[in-house]
């Protein structure tokens, strides 16, 4: 008996997983959500539309969630198709991250956040510097002087290619740090886990990557965080910040979702509605612990002003590093 | 050690784990059917299902069961349609797909199915007595060794530089290299060679690429030579499909390359860098070049052999995979990065301290693997007839089929329309290929391995500012010797046998 109930619930749970649909109760602020994820199945931007989505209907907030993968362009494609088909996308939101920033300013695609919709920026991942456990490196000033010492044998990686978010954050430590942000040498690699390896394996002396990533391996006792570029230490680590070291940096990889060029600012008052209330939710803190993410939450005009910023920030860094 | 594996045994055997690794093969083998499919969508697509179970264990084994489901899955379309949906399956579609096209379909899926289960079984069995010392093993190559691996890789290919076609299979490779080099690559921010097209900015996707070198061009053959199509040669009047059985003859010929390929696979497995494509790919070559001059004739036309060795080499490198993950918590494929998301969701740290903090889910993960492969079997030898019956569709409904298989497989996996004109636009070229003779497994070979030959030979010139690293590193030298050997030795063997027949020929 208990058996069958058991995989009964199993497949009632995936019957829900699979249509993205829910019960809805009292507080919906929209009925329904259609999210468009601008890259294939199983990566982060669409871990993040969905565990959104999930929150969201699971909490009642949203009727129905969809979900639409469209790859290509390194989100360009996705872009171009909410700026071309506006008037029909009255329920999408498009989730993005930095490289939105990133790609527009290096001319990969044409537009830029400008010619979306800002609806919020709801999470982050701060950025982290990291050394093997075993490494003579034990924080960010030795590892400017291992690196002042012989800097053509120090190499620092990342999950990135260059010019991409893990060197641009690797340039902008050392230049704060007082060394040529385009003199060390960075060595790219195809993504985080490839990099980590890498760095097990003494190929790279430290890796750039993201801090969600590193504190894994760091609870193992395999790696050490020397620095990481948020305000203030992030809770339940004792990874010091970039600033306590003297290193004036601090950096947000954020991810958050856009919505058409000329929505009706009813239905997107309803989009920031529903996400703003979703922090309160268990099911959010489900979602967000499950993935490890940091809410980061930012909406409307102030979102605009941090993309502002952000881009002022990186496209100074791009030009000094030669790549604008 | 053997107490790990008691818990882990009680943990697997209950009937509601058991269940879940059943439900989980066959949806994953079903799924792994449809190309642009593979392990990693499948996966990713399950996870939501796997955690809303609570108990980590029972997710795990869920998803065990769903990985070597879809990566069997993979192999059937490889073989059946020539349609590989994964990279790590075009090496079965090589030999796979000529056997089923005269008339061994059910034969050749039961090679396949059993090399898989001695791959995946040999694969278990070495995690759990060496995972622990293996750890090492992962981090032994450098980005130098990896480029080197990739040239061994790339000698795969001397299999199609049959008589007077080595010109034609080095061009083909070279178009493969070059097709690779599309897109923006992981080493530089710029796009190359996209002509502007922001479809292309990420370069070809692999899976549009395999149905256009592939399952399109075969599809196009049927119906441009209604007069083999209408002989039905997949055998539906020879009644061959049902034909499962392997003579003892042909078990004693690929039993040791099933174990050879299981140990080799494993260990490349192992290696974060390179996986189950490039296991497949060696496995290949190397079996190729270890067997007799006879069946090295066979390699590439339906040589039970070269079928044997991808299949046991994929799955025991799918294995090998979980080294990485489980012992450093690095995931070392695109899959085992979805995994390790999901075993983070389920408050699962993969990592040194996985087998102290919590050996019940270090153990039951190896076991359920393992029931996993064995469920496997015992579901799809009884299932492979009525599997190997797809061929036996009379082809004026087939041929469709395959058609909106193949634009599906392109589609699916990118939802993006560019993706069906590529497909179509290479397909035409693939056909036109094909009727001129170029042999295409070395284009899509050079394509596969192209990106990570170019991005580990940059990262280490990069590193030792030149080409140093050739000389300086001797693993790096004698894996390249060793590609040298394995082209030049079959090329020497055939000259030596060519000049000694025209020697006793002028001799007599």
């Amino acid at each position: 008996m208990k058996l069958t109930r058991r995989v009964m619930m199993t497949a009632a749970a995936a019957m829900v997983a699979f249509s993205g649909t829910a019960q809805a109760d009292g507080h919906q602020m929209l009925d329904e959500l259609h999210f468009l994820i601008p890259g294939g199945a199983g990566g982060g931007w669409d871990g993040t539309a969905r565990g959104t989505g999930e929150a969201l209907t699971e909490a009642g907030l949203v009727g129905t969630a969809s979900y639409e993968n469209m790859s290509g362009g390194g989100g360009g494609v996705a872009i171009a198709h909410m700026i071309e088909n506006a008037e029909s996308l009255g329920t999408t939101m498009m989730v993005n991250s930095t490289p939105i920033v990133i790609r527009s300013l290096t001319g990969v695609f044409p537009q830029s956040f400008r010619d979306l919709t800002l609806v919020a920026g709801t999470i982050g991942d701060y950025a982290a510097f990291v050394v093997p456990a075993d490494s003579e490196i034990a924080d960010m000033p030795g590892l400017i002087a291992a690196y002042q010492t012989d800097a053509t044998s120090f190499a620092v990686g990342g999950g990135s290619v260059p010019g991409g978010l893990d060197h641009l954050v690797a340039a902008m430590v050392m230049q704060a740090a007082g060394e040529d942000p385009t003199g060390f040498n960075y060595i790219p690699y195809d993504a985080g886990g490839a990099a980590m390896a890498a760095l097990l394996s003494g190929e790279i002396q430290a890796l750039s990557t993201g801090f969600s990533e590193a504190v894994v391996l760091a609870d193992q006792g395999e790696v050490r965080i020397l620095g990481v570029t948020a305000p203030a230490r992030i809770e339940g680590s004792d990874a010091p910040t970039m600033g306590e070291q003297g290193i004036d940096v601090e950096f947000v990889n954020w991810r958050g979702f856009f919505a058409a060029p000329g929505l009706d600012d009813d239905t997107v008052a309803a989009m920031r509605g529903a996400l703003a209330a979703m922090y309160e939710t268990e099911e959010w803190e489900a979602v967000r612990a499950r993935n490890g993410w940091v809410n980061i939450h930012n909406e409307g005009d102030d979102f605009q002003t941090f993309l502002e910023n952000q881009e002022q920030v990186i496209g100074d860094l791009m030009r000094t590093l030669g790549f604008l | 050690m053997l107490e790990g594996l008691m818990i882990g045994l009680q943990t697997a055997i209950n009937p509601f784990n058991l269940g879940m690794v059943v439900f989980g093969c066959v949806i994953g083998t079903f799924i792994g059917m449809l190309p642009g499919l593979g392990p990693m969508s499948i996966i990713a697509i399950m996870i939501p299902v796997a955690i809303t179970l609570g108990d980590p264990t029972a997710a795990l084994i869920l998803l065990a069961g769903v990985y070597y489901g879809a990566i069997f899955g993979g192999s059937t379309s490889s073989i059946l349609l020539n349609a590989p949906g994964v990279a790590g399956t075009v090496a079965t579609a090589f030999d796979g797909y000529p056997m089923a096209r005269k008339g061994q379909a059910g034969k050749a899926l039961t090679i396949a199915a059993i090399s898989s289960f001695v791959g995946g079984t040999i694969g278990a069995i070495l995690l759990m007595v060496f995972a622990p010392m293996l750890s090492s093993v992962a981090l032994l190559f450098h980005s130098a060794e990896y480029f080197a691996l990739m040239v061994v890789g790339l000698s795969a290919i001397a299999a199609f530089a049959g008589t007077g076609q080595v010109g034609k299979a080095v061009m083909m490779t070279l178009l493969g290299l070059m097709m690779a080099t599309v897109g923006e690559g992981a080493l530089a921010a710029m796009p190359r060679f996209t002509a502007g097209i922001l479809d292309l900015q990420s370069g070809f996707s692999f899976i549009t690429l395999a149905m256009a070198m592939f399952a399109l061009p075969e599809a196009l053959f049927l119906v441009m030579n209604p007069m083999r199509a209408a002989q039905g040669s997949g055998g539906n009047q020879s009644g061959k499909i049902e034909n499962l059985r392997i003579t003892r003859a042909e078990a004693r010929a690929i039993a040791p390359v099933i174990g050879r390929q299981s140990i080799q696979g494993f260990f490349i497995g192992v290696l974060p860098g390179a996986g189950a494509t490039i296991a497949s790919f060696l496995g290949y070559a190397v079996e190729r070049n270890l067997a007799t001059k006879e069946e090295q004739a066979e390699f590439g036309k339906g040589s039970i052999k070269g079928l044997a060795a991808p299949e046991a080499a994929n799955n025991a490198a799918c294995t090998g995979s979980f080294v990485p993950l489980l012992t450093l918590g690095i995931p070392g494929s695109g899959t085992t990065a979805i995994l390790l998301g999901a075993l983070l969701a389920l408050n699962v740290t993969p990592g040194p301290r996985l087998m102290v903090d919590q050996p019940e889910v270090f153990w039951a993960v190896i076991i359920s693997m393992y029931i996993g492969n064995l469920v496997l079997l015992v579901l799809n030898l009884p299932l492979i007839p009525y599997i190997a019956k797809i061929l036996s569709i009379p082809r004026n409904y087939l041929i469709p089929f395959i058609f909106f298989f193949t634009l599906m497989g392109a589609y699916i996996g990118q939802n993006n329309a560019t993706e069906l004109l590529i497909l179509v636009g290479f397909g035409v070229i693939a056909t036109i290929l094909r009727f001129a003779d170029y042999p295409l497994a070395p284009l899509l070979i050079g394509f596969i391995l192209g990106t990570m030959l170019e991005d580990n030979f940059s990262r280490s010139m990069q590193l030792y500012q030149g080409l140093g690293f050739i000389l300086e590193r001797p693993m790096t030298l004698g894996l390249l010797v060793l590609a040298a050997i394995l082209v030049v030795l079959p090329t020497y063997r055939a000259a030596r046998a060519r000049s000694r027949a025209k020697g006793v020929a002028d001799g007599d």
